[in-house]
């Protein structure tokens, strides 16, 4: 692990009623985000490939702590996203690093597939910053139902010199979804769209 | 009494392998979960409220449990504990003092029996509003090396007309703690403060 992580959160949500109306069966999110030291806080260095090792890592470590928490097997997770928030002394190519050429293949790996791109998002922000995490569905980026967002936040990350990188997995979309669009029953599930 | 409206349920588990110091032999971790429930209280003053703390009992045991098994699942692991409640803003802060009871007593049930009492925070506050949930040690509250907090929030709770519901548990001191006092291998056990 090329990652030096000082602290691993886990969240869970799990939507019961919305508006009076119940969810059957409950809509359930996960999100793992682990506070890691930015090895480049501080100055600027050209070459990032130590953080593009350590989003492959994470990528893995993230995904397999998200699945779990939900208790699911890796292939029956729906949408998924990731994230990261860079502390004040970094740079937002350090979260590119970390989030764009290798994290996604292990991630993909733990859901057994995961035709659709990863959406994400990424910030610079202080200590209890708030990431909001976009979700869509993992084989169809098109499927109406699963556009989403988790928003998550740790109080005390991410400090000047480190960055806070968070993977989100579902296995549910929205908890009514009525706007119409794709639906997952008419996945292909070829080239990662519809 | 209406019976209680669960509209979502929420849990977070942090893992601290380390702050600034030596990398601890076994991570440090802290987790609350939360419930988000209607307030059947809000927008009018209602006299005769206590009955609702009797109505939270199911839930309270539900949520201690879950709150253990997100911790690993063993009853004997858990160290330190505190709760708190959220108020929407159509109610008052009296409707969060109804958690006290059933919040505490779930927990002391869920793990065998605990001594001390369960420190608290409460507020009445907004949608996303964050709270510093209290912890100290279960058995002897004066144990300076367990005395923690957690702090927790939903995005999109509590509503007006809602009440957030937390407890939160430790699996032992601050990851450096280091501030003196009374010790958790000092407990006489008798009293629950020392």
């Amino acid at each position: 692990m090329k990652a030096k992580i000082r602290k691993l959160v886990t969240f869970v949500e799990e939507t019961r009623v919305e508006m009076d109306r119940a969810v059957e069966p409950p809509t359930r999110r996960a999100a793992a985000v682990a506070v890691i030291e930015n090895p480049f806080a501080g100055r600027y260095v050209e070459d990032l490939s130590l953080l593009i090792d350590v989003g492959e890592d994470l990528g893995q470590l993230l995904a397999a702590r998200a699945v779990g928490a939900l208790g699911i097997e890796g292939s029956r997770a729906e949408s998924y996203g990731k994230a990261a928030a860079v502390g004040e002394n970094g740079e937002l190519e350090h979260a590119a690093a970390v989030l764009h050429p290798k994290l996604g293949a292990p991630v993909r790996k733990v859901l057994g597939k995961g035709a659709a791109l990863i959406p994400s998002s990424k910030k610079r922000g202080g200590p209890g910053v708030a990431l909001d995490v976009p979700l869509g569905h993992k084989d169809a980026a098109f499927v109406r139902s699963h556009f989403d967002g988790m928003e998550v936040r740790i109080a005390d990350a991410p400090r000047a010199n480190e960055i806070m990188v968070a993977v989100a997995v579902t296995d549910s979309g929205r908890p009514h979804p009525r706007v119409g669009g794709l639906t997952k029953d008419e996945i292909k599930g070829v080239d990662g769209l519809r | 009494m209406p019976p209680v409206e669960l509209r979502k349920r929420v849990t977070l588990v942090e893992e601290i392998f380390h702050e600034g110091g030596p990398v601890a032999k076994t991570p440090y971790r802290r987790a609350a979960i939360l419930a988000v429930v209607k307030n059947p209280f809000a927008g009018r003053y209602v006299e005769e409220i206590v009955g609702f703390s009797d109505d939270l009992k199911p839930l309270g045991l539900d949520m201690a449990k879950l709150l253990i098994g997100a911790l690993g699942g063993d009853p004997k692991a858990i160290q330190g504990y505190g709760k708190g409640a959220i108020v929407g803003a159509a109610g008052e802060i009296e409707h969060g003092a109804l958690w006290h009871a059933p919040g505490g007593y779930a927990m002391r049930e869920a793990l065998g029996g605990a001594l001390a009492i369960v420190p608290s925070a409460k507020k009445v506050a907004g949608p996303g509003a964050r709270l510093d949930v209290p912890i100290t040690h279960i058995n002897a509250s004066y144990v300076r090396s367990h005395f923690d907090a957690i702090e927790v929030g939903v995005a999109d709770a509590p509503r007006a007309d809602e009440i957030l519901l937390a407890l939160a548990m430790t699996t032992g001191p601050r990851v450096h703690n280091r501030a003196g006092g009374l010790e958790a291998t000092q407990i006489k056990g008798l009293d629950g403060l020392r």
